[in-house]
């Protein structure tokens, strides 16, 4: 059973301890937002954006500085977490390594009280069931010692689910798992949130871990909400520069342009044509599979290498223009590039370029037809 | 292969020289003494090899009585002192303002010399011409009978020497724990807490099995060196322990070697081997009873 949880204008201020600076530290500005019952959300930023401390605030380890935090119907703000009914999985596990699996899920139930205390069996049996659901239940025995990184992720979630918590929320849970059990694990994570449609909130700093599996994803920059929504619908359209840059793997390429006359240059070369916006600095994001290989394409780049990956090609070149070093691009593999030659050309697909003011970094929408 | 064996003894060579003459040969040494009935130190001679010398420490009245005080001082001190520096470290772990402070006052009297704290209790509780002492002072003051702690009764010498041991080892004890507790992950504690675990409970279950290596290691070295006091003693009531009654095993050793009716290095020799025995069988208790106990 899942449950709506509400975020109302949460602010945390910490005081600040260096004698040096003497401003506070705003960890989480003004944060508003409503996570529909039983959804999966990722909580996504760089680190020191305010992320860990609003998952912190939600779980109650954190008291708020100012605003509410409503689960379900109920004011929880003031509430400790014991009295939240959240189950939370740490970065780290924090699985109590003299306890066995078992013991460590059991732990849990064994500190129920009053009417919620169970008998010996009936906490077995939950204990037993949580095991199943994330698949450890043959190695109930072990100590976490004796387990792979994944396996005690399991544990923890089991401990995390087995007092059948409201909202479950889960911190950087994939960091500590090497890539190949991350994939895995990140896929253990949606089944099981689908299974038991507990609201469900992690955090992460990894876009596409947070893109992959998440119902909805909230971008983070220095404790200030950037844009909030489904993950497909953020990626194809940031709100700012800073989202873009953020999300997206290989990341989005940025060259210094301008729009002159309803038309779009990168650098001195004029790519689209840009209706509905005055003339002025941008910058022009361009995703890397937005471009296409073509001999009289506006865009010419320096090329660097071509990197054969099979399914496609990605071609790494050079603009004067872009603000890295080197631009990359992804096209399909049926396009052959001439490898030996000095340039490459490339035409752009409209929806894959964005415009952002040049001062505020905000996006500037415009019209190519 | 036999080269390098060869090279392989060379390297050990000037540790295995060291070791040998300072703690190996001695150990044997001491272990024929013991042996050696009748023994002369001048003239290095022996009527033979036989039990006699053990027959006769066991049967030494004083020996006795320091095996007595030895035992009563390890049984009462090592709980006590390890439980009380447990208290204190998890009252320095819990305060935030003036913790340094704190931990720097309780370690003050690791760092001050046995005999300068010997003379703080002399002051406490020694009765002189002049004064009762401190705590005689305190006593009257509730309107009870002032005791003779230094050259009174039994129990009331006991008492000092308990107290006078468990306030050295304190310290350390505390050092030690305190920093085993502040090096328990805090992520424990937030998961505990997410869990509405009580008190207690955390205490039990999580913060005492996540030290237990460490309170284990004070227990061990707490329980070998009580066994070995003599120092202590020596500083609250003087060299002639035997006369107060107040001897420890190796205070006995060494009276036996240097002091006033010393001169028998075997009998001193038999007293080491039956503490070495003693010390043995309580290590090996210790280390029995920890492996279920104690959580690496």
């Amino acid at each position: 059973m899942g449950m709506r949880v509400v975020l109302e204008h949460l602010t945390k201020v910490f005081p600040n301890r260096n004698r040096k600076i003497h401003s506070d530290v705003i960890a989480v500005n003004d944060f508003s937002f409503e996570i529909p019952d039983g959804q999966l959300v990722g909580l996504l930023g760089p680190s020191g954006c305010g992320k860990s401390t609003t998952l912190n605030l939600i779980c109650g380890l954190e008291t708020p500085t100012s605003g509410k935090i409503i689960f379900g119907d109920d004011d929880v703000t003031r509430l400790p977490p014991e009295n939240r009914g959240v189950g939370f999985v740490f970065q780290n596990y924090a699985l109590y390594p003299h306890l066995t699996v078992l013991e460590n899920i059991l732990f849990p139930l064994q500190n129920l009280k009053g009417s919620a205390k169970l008998s010996k069996e009936e906490m077995l049996r939950r204990a037993r069931d949580a095991a199943r659901l994330v698949q450890i239940d043959t190695l109930l025995d072990r100590k976490p010692s004796e387990m792979s990184g994944g396996q005690q992720q399991r544990v923890a979630i089991a401990r995390a689910l087995v007092k059948m918590p409201r909202v479950l929320l889960l911190d950087e849970p994939l960091s500590n798992l090497d890539a190949r059990l991350r994939l895995q694990t990140r896929e253990e994570i949606r089944r099981i949130q689908q299974e038991t449609k507990i609201t469900t909130i992690f955090v992460t700093h990894d876009q596409e871990e947070a893109m992959s599996i998440s119902d909805m994803i909230v971008v983070m920059k220095d404790g200030v909400v950037q844009q909030i929504g489904r993950p497909q619908d953020v990626y194809d359209s940031p709100i700012n520069l800073f989202v873009a840059k953020f999300l997206g793997t290989p990341p989005i390429n940025v060259f210094e342009g301008r729009v002159k006359n309803g038309r779009l240059f990168a650098g001195e070369n004029d790519i689209l044509p840009a209706k509905g916006v005055s003339d002025r600095e941008v910058y022009v994001g361009i995703r890397p599979e937005g471009f296409i290989l073509d001999e009289n394409g506006p865009l010419a780049c320096g090329l660097t290498r071509v990197e054969v990956m099979g399914r496609d090609t990605s071609v790494v070149s050079t603009h004067p223009a872009a603000q890295s070093v080197s631009i990359r691009s992804i096209i399909s593999a049926e396009n052959r590039v001439d490898t030996d030659s000095k340039t490459v050309r490339f035409s752009v697909k409209p929806a894959k370029v964005f415009i952002f003011d040049r001062e505020t970094e905000e996006r500037i929408r415009f019209s190519a037809d | 292969m036999k080269n390098n064996n060869l090279k392989g003894w060379l390297y050990l060579l000037p540790a295995i020289l060291f070791l040998g003459c300072f703690m190996v040969y001695p150990l044997i040494d001491v272990l024929v003494y013991s042996f050696e009935e009748g023994y002369n130190f001048a003239s290095q001679t022996s009527f033979g090899l036989g039990l006699y010398n053990y027959a006769y420490v066991l049967h030494d009245g004083y020996f006795l009585q320091a095996v007595k005080n030895t035992f009563i001082l390890v049984i009462i001190t090592v709980p006590l002192s390890t439980g009380v520096a447990l208290l204190i470290s998890l009252g320095l772990n819990a305060i935030k303002p003036l913790r340094n402070l704190y931990q720097t006052i309780y370690f003050l009297p690791y760092v001050t010399n046995t005999l300068a704290v010997g003379l703080v209790f002399m002051i406490l509780f020694k009765k002189t011409a002049y004064t009762d002492g401190m705590v005689n002072l305190l006593i009257h003051f509730f309107g009870g009978e002032s005791v003779d702690f230094i050259d009174g009764p039994y129990w009331a010498k006991m008492f000092v020497m308990c107290f006078y041991t468990v306030w050295v080892v304190m310290p350390f004890k505390v050092l030690i724990l305190t920093s085993a507790l502040a090096s328990v992950n805090p992520d424990y504690y937030r998961a505990a807490r997410v869990d509405a675990t009580p008190k207690r409970r955390i205490f039990t279950r999580i913060t005492l099995p996540m030290i237990s290596p460490m309170v284990f290691y004070l227990i061990i070295t707490g329980f070998i060196g009580a066994f070995k006091a003599y120092s202590d003693e020596v500083a609250l009531f003087g060299t002639d322990l035997n006369a107060a009654g107040m001897n420890t095993i190796v205070g006995y050793v060494y009276d036996m070697l240097y002091g006033d009716s010393g001169g028998y290095p075997s009998y001193a020799s038999a007293a080491a081997l039956i503490l070495f025995v003693i010390v043995l069988t309580i290590t090996c208790v210790n280390l029995l009873v920890s492996k279920k106990h104690v959580h690496y």
